[in-house]
């Protein structure tokens, strides 16, 4: 009987863009390694902290969202612990109320990046006429 | 003039009528508080960061302790402070 799970964790902001993917590859490798279907995952990008963590003020932020056994997460916080890249973390159990609220972020989420993308199309438009009166 | 103002020393209204306070969750159907949106829980602390208490902000119990949840669960992950000063207005 697997239990959905969601971790958001946040890592050093020391690393580059780069490493910072490949620290999530990894834990992406260790959650399908034993079997864990990740549902969805998010990156929140570099964000402030509210107060700083290990002298740090800011941080990347993480979001998992997956399927698995309770062994699983044992194994992942244990290597979130032995990882230095990673500052902070936090596992919740989904109730069905947070399974059927994440889709509806994820929707939203989806129709907000579809909305943002068409304004900038739009804008582009209202660019063209602009350079040829000045032309 | 003066008896309308008269009026309103005899019957002293609107001062004494309380606003009946409701649970937000149970009356808009919230069944799930997220701890990741802090910007909706920042309705739910005061400038120090402190939680408010339910007789404040009219929450049911079964919700008051979601957001208790959800609250210390944010600050765990920085979206909130422990303690800070004007929360509000940064």
């Amino acid at each position: 009987m697997a239990n959905q799970y969601e971790t958001v964790f946040i890592m050093t902001p020391v690393l580059s863009e780069e490493q910072m993917k490949e620290t999530v590859q990894k834990f992406e490798k260790i959650l399908t390694d034993q079997g864990a279907e990740i549902v969805h995952q998010e990156n929140w990008g570099l964000r402030k902290l509210e107060y700083p963590i290990q002298k740090k003020s800011s941080g990347f932020y993480h979001l998992f969202e997956f399927k698995a056994d309770g062994n699983v997460v044992a194994e992942l916080e244990l290597q979130f612990r032995r990882d230095e890249r990673i500052m902070r973390f936090l596992t919740v159990t989904m109730d069905k109320y947070a399974i059927a609220y994440a889709e509806k972020r994820r929707n939203n989420r989806k129709a907000k990046a579809a909305q943002e993308e068409q304004p900038v199309a739009e804008e582009v438009v209202n660019e063209e006429p602009k350079t040829e009166v000045e032309a | 003039m003066a008896q309308q103002n008269d009026i309103k020393y005899i019957a002293p209204v609107a001062v004494d009528i309380k606003k009946k306070k409701y649970c937000r969750f149970k009356k808009s159907g919230i069944k799930y508080i997220d701890y990741k949106d802090a910007e909706f829980l920042k309705k739910f602390v005061n400038e120090q960061g402190k939680i408010l208490p339910r007789r404040l902000t009219g929450t049911s119990l079964k919700y008051q302790k979601k957001v208790a949840q959800a609250v210390k669960r944010a600050r765990h992950l920085a979206l909130l402070p422990f303690v800070t000063d004007n929360l509000k207005s940064n």
